[in-house]
């Protein structure tokens, strides 16, 4: 048994869960669709203004769908208290969180995925930059959206108002790479500057982030 | 007596003073004791006697606020974790996946990818392995059992099971007593905790009587030559 194994086998587990619930799928569609249409209905950008904000409200809706998510991930392990089993299990602490991340990281981008055609309909959004680094902004960004929910995530489900924790304490925590996210997508799409200093500043911080999560994990889940 | 119980070998819990607090409020007070391995304990007392949070020390899942133990010759559980198996209060399953489905995935946490292991114990517990209802579909009394069937899914040698017939008709209460005495006798050591004494008797080995946290007594008991081999009909 490593680590390896039992994410794998986890992750299974979960995707299979979700295929039959579709409850943070479902809900996360919902909520994005949302704020497409009612911020487009609201200010009726033109091209060039739709590119300069675009930034901004494409990871602002991903992220609020986002913790929609990641506040369902952990409630399953809830119910029944599941999570007893694993943590009395020899399974390593670290491989619940890796499958969790990675199963959070595949929803949110299955959401952007079936979201960024809707952006280009109702924004009228055309890239003067290259897209190819559109798609490493995204993977980047989501990555570093997902690894931070799913450990603070963990980290207020023994809290009474888990829902409201976690947008508490996530927020704050990803400004740095909200901010990466949002100045990388502008310029990327009004091809005005070089994405370049945010694409790395995103890739440290989920090197950063995803190791700190990953030592701190095992407290976390074991904490009474 | 029959099994594999035996006295002189090391003991397979020793508790030293052990304390645990919740707040203020002193939920398991200094209780010392060793149990021998290849013996069934039952675990009796009212209720906030401390049976359960005593279980769940046992099992790892809270750490003492003072005092030690020693599991399985270790004082670091982690390191025996693949030996000992516990059934909870709550069933400990996913509503959302099959009992087969259930049983594969905590297999793979142990280290288990042979699907015989699951039908054994899902066999073992008179249910069905073809069963593709998931487990939200399940009466209160099938999922106890498909949790004892998670429990003891990888042959641990000791099992902790705490209320594991509540829920349970009378009928399959008795049934999963003779499965318990029938483990028992392969040399496992097993603590059920339980308010149902009487289906007990004939198959513990002692009785532990706890009262305000603390053990005030053990009582040994003389079961029966055999503990019944009747298969359990699969339901």
């Amino acid at each position: 048994m490593t680590t390896l194994s039992v994410t794998r086998t986890t992750l299974l587990k979960d995707l299979r869960m979700e295929w039959r619930s579709k409850d943070a799928i479902n809900s996360m569609l919902f909520f994005a669709l949302l704020v497409v249409v009612i911020f487009s209905f609201a200010f009726n950008p033109t091209a060039e203004e739709s590119r300069r904000i675009a930034g901004g409200l494409i990871w602002v809706a991903f992220l609020f769908a986002a913790v929609v998510a990641l506040n369902q991930t952990w409630a399953r392990e809830l119910r029944n208290q599941v999570l007893d089993a694993y943590r009395v299990s020899p399974a390593p602490a670290n491989a619940l969180f890796l499958a969790k991340a990675i199963g959070n990281f595949f929803f949110v981008v299955v959401l952007e995925a079936l979201m960024a055609p809707l952006f280009v309909v109702f924004y009228d959004l055309r890239s003067v930059g290259p897209v190819w680094q559109l798609i490493v902004v995204a993977l980047l960004g989501t990555w570093a959206l997902v690894v931070n929910g799913t450990f603070f995530a963990a980290l207020s489900i023994r809290t009474r108002s888990r829902e409201i924790m976690l947008p508490l304490i996530l927020f704050p925590i990803s400004i740095p790479a909200l901010l990466a996210m949002v100045d990388a997508t502008t310029s990327i799409l009004t091809g005005e500057a070089s994405p370049d200093f945010w694409i790395k500043m995103l890739a440290v911080y989920d090197l950063v982030f995803t190791a700190v999560c990953l030592l701190l994990f095992e407290s976390v889940l074991n904490a009474e | 007596m029959t099994g594999s119980s035996d006295l002189s070998s090391p003991p397979v819990i020793v508790l030293d003073n052990l304390v645990k607090f919740f707040g203020r409020f002193a939920a398991i007070r200094g209780i010392s004791a060793s149990f021998a391995p290849g013996r069934l304990y039952v675990v009796l007392g009212d209720n906030g006697a401390g049976k359960s949070t005593l279980l769940r020390m046992v099992a790892g899942l809270m750490e003492p606020s003072q005092g030690s133990f020693t599991l399985l010759g270790t004082k670091n559980h982690r390191e025996v974790a693949h030996r000992v198996g516990y059934m909870g209060h709550a069933p400990l399953l996913y509503d959302e996946l099959s009992g087969m489905e259930n049983l594969r995935y905590f297999a793979g946490l142990y280290g288990l990818n042979d699907d015989d292991i699951c039908r054994k114990a899902m066999q073992m517990v008179g249910l069905d392995p073809e069963l593709s209802r998931r487990i939200g579909q399940y009466s209160q009394g099938m999922r106890q059992r498909l949790s004892l069937a998670r429990a003891v899914l990888h042959d641990p040698e000791l099992i902790l099971l705490d209320e594991p017939f509540s829920n349970v008709d009378m009928h399959s209460a008795r049934e999963m007593a003779a499965v318990l005495g029938r483990v028992r006798d392969k040399g496992k050591t097993i603590f059920v905790v339980t308010h149902q004494a009487a289906l007990m008797e004939g198959v513990a080995d002692e009785f532990v009587h706890m009262a305000a946290g603390q053990v005030v007594s053990r009582e040994e008991r003389f079961r029966k030559a055999a503990v019944s081999n009747a298969e359990w009909t699969p339901r």
